[in-house]
């Protein structure tokens, strides 16, 4: 494990490695995280089989005959992790902005899509008009994609509407459905089972298998909502279909 | 023309060596759960070794051949017959057409894989035939097989079979697997772990839990305890990653596992040790064996390097034995 001040490196196996800041959710090491990703995706080896941002991790998934052969007498752990040095060690020269795109979403936030709202505005003691607003208010950073094919946590939620994981979770949450945890938002790309505070939901398709992009989001974007009527929600929807 | 299946099994699924480079959108990888099994059936057949197989669990499938076929079975001995014969594992067998596959008997391993030559023809997405349920996509319409199924494949013109037959050679085994003794190398928090459960990790046996599948493969022993709770942010996880649940028993995340978990990394199952470790069915129980990371990269090394061995052997046989036909 190799220790400095600023990060750790580990492995994740014997065929992958993971670049760890540590520390809490932050927007600044998240910045981080994506320029490596974008330095990290220009390695273009067939050795390379995932480059995988987190929070404030990245990790990289190898093919460990394919880097062994490249990595000469050294092992193939130790030459990935060199790698991971060198390019980390680039950042701090980074001045510019690396952003990704700005998308925005319409969000219904009709009480027949939004099972938990008026259950968070009397937690928070603010009318549901005024969750929404906040809500819309910001711009988001997608800190990273997981749990299901396409699944953004995006943050940071405004103080004032963070609000904690529900109790038990949902059996089923419908796809599109958008939720707050803690002072995470994100939005359900399938019908699934979860546990955030549903507060409106999206027509917009999030995971489209036939799409050389299946998803519409990527890590590094940056992600705006804005509220819609019920009957623009619909209409949204049937166009989609 | 192709192979029919009569009648499907409990999970039946076209695999190929996995969906790579596009983790980072969340899509899992997925592909066989028994990488050395998968490499030897192609490699018995001279294809290329990530060609898709059939995956398939005890109860597994009824298949019929439309076509004569030359097809390997590898990984699980389930009792397979074809048409009422006894065939064998590991060997390149010669199948004619019309013939039934059956798998008769539960004996030993939990998944067989079954290879044709050149390959299934399946429809692949995002570069790879594996079936992912989740998404519905890859393999057979992104589905375990079902009665009637037809999967296709290059048939071979010139290939006229009368007889079933073996050809007179075997792939040995033995050496790629280890009895139910799983290597691992320690995770980020295993430090974390205390004394007590670092050392009950490698000196109690674990049961495979009934609740185990192609997503993760549960543990039942000793409650493992961390001295230091920690709450971890999501990060990436990887096939054969030991996560320690919050009811203090571990996860080992297998082939559809999720991108990322937020769970406590006690340690990673080396990857020579995978294969073994999907063999193993549920209720049966596994030892754990801690190693280096510096270890674990020269047993599979070693372990691709035999791979390739075999492979040189295979395509040798296969052209002398089809030259002399």
């Amino acid at each position: 494990m190799v220790q400095t001040a600023a990060y750790q490196i580990y492995p994740i196996g014997d065929q992958g490695i993971t670049l760890d800041y540590g520390g809490e959710m932050s927007e600044t090491v998240n910045k981080k995280i994506f320029q490596l990703y974008k330095l990290l995706k220009n390695w273009q080896s067939d050795a390379v089989l995932d480059v995988i941002p987190a929070y404030h991790s990245i990790s990289i998934i190898y093919d460990l005959v394919k880097i062994k052969k490249i990595a000469g007498e050294h092992s193939a752990y130790k030459y990935v992790e060199t790698k991971l040095i060198v390019t980390e060690a680039l950042l701090s020269n980074e001045s510019s902005e690396f952003e990704g795109r700005k998308i925005n979403i319409p969000v219904c936030y009709d009480l027949s899509l939004a099972p938990d709202l008026q259950e968070l505005a009397s937690l928070h003691q603010l009318k549901m008009e005024e969750i929404i607003e906040i809500h819309c208010s910001k711009i988001y950073r997608i800190y990273m994609i997981g749990f299901l094919p396409g699944f953004a946590y995006m943050g940071t939620v405004d103080d004032r509407i963070a609000s904690p994981r529900k109790a038990s979770p949902r059996i089923n949450v419908p796809a599109g459905s958008v939720g707050i945890a803690g002072s995470q938002t994100g939005i359900y790309p399938f019908d699934s089972p979860g546990g955030w505070q549903l507060i409106g939901q999206t027509p917009l398709q999030f995971f489209d298998a036939t799409k050389e992009n299946p998803t519409l989001l990527e890590p590094g974007n940056q992600v705006c909502f804005h509220a819609i009527s019920l009957e623009e929600f619909h209409h949204l929807k049937n166009k989609r279909s | 023309m192709g192979l029919r299946i009569i009648k499907p099994g409990i999970a039946d699924s076209i695999q190929d060596m996995g969906r790579y480079g596009f983790q980072q959108l969340g899509i899992p990888p997925g592909g066989v759960m028994d990488r050395i099994a998968s490499t030897v059936a192609n490699t018995l057949l001279g294809n290329k070794i990530d060609e898709p197989v059939l995956e398939m669990h005890f109860p597994a499938a009824t298949i019929l051949f439309e076509t004569s076929m030359m097809i390997a079975l590898t990984g699980a001995d389930f009792g397979a017959e074809i048409n009422g014969k006894e065939v064998l594992t590991n060997q390149a067998i010669l199948v004619p057409a019309k013939s039934e596959l059956r798998f008769t008997k539960h004996k030993k391993g939990s998944k067989v894989y079954l290879s044709v030559e050149e390959g299934f023809l399946t429809s692949q997405w995002l570069g790879s035939s594996s079936t992912s349920i989740l998404l519905h996509k890859g393999g057979q319409e992104g589905r375990n097989l079902i009665k009637n199924d037809l999967l296709e494949f290059n048939n071979r013109e010139d290939l006229e079979i009368d007889t079933l037959t073996h050809l007179p050679w075997r792939a040995s085994m033995a050496e790629f697997y280890t009895d139910n003794l799983i290597a691992f190398m320690p995770g980020a928090e295993y430090p974390l772990l205390e004394k007590i459960s670092q050392s009950g990790m490698v000196t109690n046996k674990f049961k495979i839990s009934a609740h185990s599948n192609r997503m993760g493969y549960r543990l039942e022993g000793q409650a493992l305890l961390l001295g230091n709770k920690k709450e971890c942010l999501s990060s990436a996880v990887s096939f054969g990653t030991i996560q320690l649940l919050p009811n203090a028993q571990m996860i080992v995340l297998m082939a559809d596992h999720q991108t990322t978990g937020g769970y406590p990394r006690i340690g990673h199952v080396a990857s020579s040790s995978l294969p073994t470790l999907s063999q193993v069915s549920a209720g049966e129980s596994i030892q754990f064996e801690l190693i280096t990371r510096d270890e674990a990269e020269v047993i599979y090394l070693q372990q691709q390097q035999n791979l390739q061995q075999l492979q040189n052997a295979c395509n040798f046989r296969l052209q002398e034995y089809f030259k002399n036909e």
